[in-house]
């Protein structure tokens, strides 16, 4: 215990075992962490080298590249990859895992070796679901999997929705551990008030990967029992009955774009302040609507339904539920921009994609009040405009929350600092490419093009072919990220304990953190973000 | 080997935190459910008379030694963790055993009853439950859904109560520290509950 004891750091301490056995048998919670980055990102640009070929067959009217059964199979893997290993588990299981315990002053989760688990089941359900890219016909009923088609059609469904069962418990598993974190592993002083506000969306969303999730499981055990045995249980034609599967399938899927979002949400608030060296206006306001969006969340479903068949007045508080969840996502954008609103601003890396995000995200919030509403909803339901807002949503939202977060804990996983300027510039071709291929997906939605088709008509073809062009930059943004990010870790400066000059408990500790984190469990006498 | 010696190197126990993983596991449990349930109501709605008729071919009385079956197990599970408390560790052992005694009695019971349905020809995707009403063949279904599913919890469950047996044999389990086997009869406390809830719902209503 004495003064010349030396700690070593996560990334050194194997604990007695040797090479990949101390990674793939760890319990650290950092390690974990690591494990989920570096699958994830492996599946992510798996997901993007298919969303790429998609945008090549698109780039021209009538056949370029592939087969229509082909393209079918694409964006069904593109969009199952995309969710349900990308954007669903992304944040939580990756930075959650890094940051939760050391914004918290604990050692590690409440269940390393549960979380372990949830690792584990993480790549069985992903490897379960890839595996029908090489077995068996691709599925190619989109990622939502209705019924009927899902359960006559002779493509390897049955393997999809049981992969996305497993990975559905390893999400409950995550959140699990996350709540019971929570409550009781806070260092000592840390009050529900004084802790991080990353934290505090981490919560809410474990609550909703708690709740929500067995019921989507159960569904999708439906689905496979049904394909299994020949029973009917949403087939019209044994007695069944489509629509319910569409509730039950959109009970959990509309509360999982929170579980998606709301972390995201969580680092942005982590970092705005940090970056602004201003306290963060409205803390309580952030915090709270966190847990406001993650409620009303649960009652919004039915707008994913608008045109398959529901009362009207069913359809009408459907819709005005839809616009009040939008009002806790537009009180945290407003407290944002109230913090760095006479702050003194250090655009680093971290700040410009939380910048971005929160101006991406606000295009994808608000053509989502567009599909809320109902008249219009009817018109641009399954039109590309949607596929334009979900991906402002989930790749402009979470997708650049996710960046930012890796911009700003990079230096204290690996310890090393990546370089800034490249960096900076690796932000701007990804933003801009991003727009260009998304943007004209909203025109061209409005016009009336639908979605999930290989083909479209002549007229539809200038906004196509700008958005394929759009998508070559994007890759070209991620692939300058990444190698600024390899470099970094190759040859960075040492980053020292704190670069950004934040105040979490986070940025106390050493970098790379020690194995438990703290060599003394800190004592917390204040809020986390007060800059004097 | 530096990092042992470190302050942190104790280990860190927290029942409380057990007891809140395991039940908050147990809410999950109950959604799962939650969803089959809800698509029972919404078909019983659909096709009351249909659902009434199924529930006719069921076996009350094999229903019933079943119920009483769980939920004298559901006794022995609880009555062991006061065993354990008060130092009784054969007791508590015996205890657990008879629990696991009562769940295969349960599967055996399962298993002439599902058998006796397969004879007659119900079963997914048979002939005759191709022929009869589709409202009644959507009762069978679920029936045999609702009782699988909860069978595979009966099995995973008396697995469970198998480790805590053999953790109260090796004393891993013992007065002092007894939160493993608490969370083991929680979780046969639910696979109990689930079925107080089938047992009417498929066998009683007519
Ligand atoms: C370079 C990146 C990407 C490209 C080029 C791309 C392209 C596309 C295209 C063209 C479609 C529409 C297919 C159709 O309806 O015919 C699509 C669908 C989809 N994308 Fe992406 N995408 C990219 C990244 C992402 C990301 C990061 C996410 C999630 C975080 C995502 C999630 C989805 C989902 C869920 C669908 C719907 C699939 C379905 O219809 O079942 N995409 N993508």
């Amino acid at each position: 215990m004495g003064e010349n004891v030396q700690h070593l750091s996560f990334l050194q301490d194997n604990g007695g075992k040797k090479g990949i056995l101390a990674w793939i048998t760890t319990t650290d919670h950092k390690r974990i962490g690591l494990l989920y980055f570096y699958s994830l990102t492996v599946f992510f640009l798996m997901g993007v080298v298919l969303g790429i070929l998609m945008r090549l067959e698109l780039m021209n009217p009538g056949k370029d590249l592939v087969e229509p059964q082909t393209y079918n199979s694409l964006f069904t893997l593109h969009g199952v990859i995309m969710i349900f290993l990308f954007v669903i588990p992304g944040i939580p299981a990756v930075f959650g895992n890094i940051a939760l315990p050391l914004l918290l002053g604990a050692r590690d989760v409440a269940f390393p070796k549960l979380n372990l688990l949830s690792w584990y089941l993480y790549i069985l359900g992903a490897l379960m679901a890839l595996s029908t890219l090489l077995f068996g016909n691709a599925p190619d009923t989109g990622w939502t999997f209705y019924a009927p088609y899902s359960v006559r059609t002779g493509t390897n469904v049955t393997m999809a929705v049981l992969a996305a069962f497993i990975l559905g418990f390893s999400s409950i598993l995550t959140g699990l551990n996350f709540i019971v974190t929570i409550h009781r592993m806070r260092a000592p002083g840390m009050t529900w008030f004084r802790m991080p506000l990353f934290s505090w969306a981490l919560y809410a969303t474990a609550w909703i990967q708690l709740l929500a999730t067995p019921v989507v499981g159960i569904t999708l055990l439906m689905i496979a029992v049904e394909r299994m045995l020949g029973i009917g249980l949403f087939d019209p034609s044994l007695g069944g009955d489509p629509i319910l599967y569409q509730h039950l399938f959109w009970i959990y899927s509309h509360p999982a774009v929170y579980i998606m979002i709301l972390p995201g949400m969580g680092v942005i608030s982590e970092m705005i302040p940090v970056f602004a060296r201003r306290r963060i206006f409205g803390y309580k306001a952030i915090a709270y609507s966190s847990l406001a969006i993650a409620f009303i969340g649960y009652f919004v479903w039915g707008h994913h339904m608008f045109t398959s068949g529901m009362s009207g007045p069913a359809r009408v508080i459907f819709s005005l539920l839809t616009f009040l969840v939008a009002v806790p996502s537009a009180i945290k954008v407003f407290n944002w921009v109230a913090t760095l609103y006479g702050g003194s601003i250090d655009l680093k890396p971290p700040l410009l994609y939380a910048l971005g995000f929160i101006f991406l995200f606000l295009i994808g919030g608000l053509t989502g009040l567009v599909n809320g509403a109902l008249a219009a909803d009817v018109h641009i339901h399954d039109t590309y405009f949607v596929v334009g807002h979900f991906h402002y949503v989930m790749f402009g939202g979470t997708g650049f929350a996710f960046f930012a977060a890796l911009h700003y804990w990079f230096p204290k996983v690996y310890g090393k600092m990546y370089n800034v300027k490249h960096a900076t510039r690796a932000f701007w071709v990804l933003f801009t490419g991003f727009n260009i291929l998304y943007f004209p997906m909203l025109v061209v939605g409005m016009m009336g093009m639908p979605r999930r088709y290989y083909d479209y008509l002549p007229q539809f073809h200038i906004p196509n072919l700008i958005s394929t062009f759009g998508s070559w930059i994007v890759v070209s943004g991620l692939i300058y990220m990444i190698v600024v990010l390899i470099q970094g870790y190759r040859k960075g400066t040492p980053a020292g304990k704190n670069p950004w000059g934040g105040l979490t408990l986070d940025w106390q500790t050493d970098s790379p953190p020690i194995t438990e984190n703290f060599v003394e469990l800190p004592i917390v006498t204040e809020g986390p973000y007060e800059y004097k | 080997m530096n990092t042992n010696n470190s302050p942190s190197a104790h280990v860190h126990r927290d029942d409380e935190a057990q007891k809140m993983g395991m039940w908050f596991f147990l809410f999950t449990e109950l959604l799962l459910f939650g969803g089959l349930f809800l698509v029972y109501s919404i078909y019983r709605f659909k096709n009351p008379d249909a659902f009434a008729h199924g529930a006719k071919e069921l076996n009350v009385v094999l229903g019933a030694i079943n119920t009483i079956v769980l939920l004298t197990s559901s006794l022995t599970a609880a009555l062991s963790i006061t065993a354990i408390q008060k130092g009784q560790k054969k007791l508590a052992l015996g205890l657990v055993l008879f629990t696991i005694f009562c769940a295969l009695i349960f599967l055996v019971n399962k298993y002439f009853e599902w058998g006796h349905k397969f004879e007659i020809g119900i079963y997914p995707g048979s002939d005759l439950l191709r022929a009869i009403p589709r409202g009644e063949a959507l009762f069978f279904v679920l029936y045999y859904f609702m009782t699988g599913l909860h069978a595979i919890h009966v099995i995973v469950g008396a697995i469970i109560l198998g480790f805590m047996a053999r953790y109260i044999q090796t004393g891993l389990i013992n007065s002092d520290y007894y939160v493993l086997l608490e969370n083991g009869a929680l979780y046969w406390h639910l696979v109990d509950l689930i079925w107080i809830f089938l047992f009417p719902l498929l066998y009683l209503i007519h």
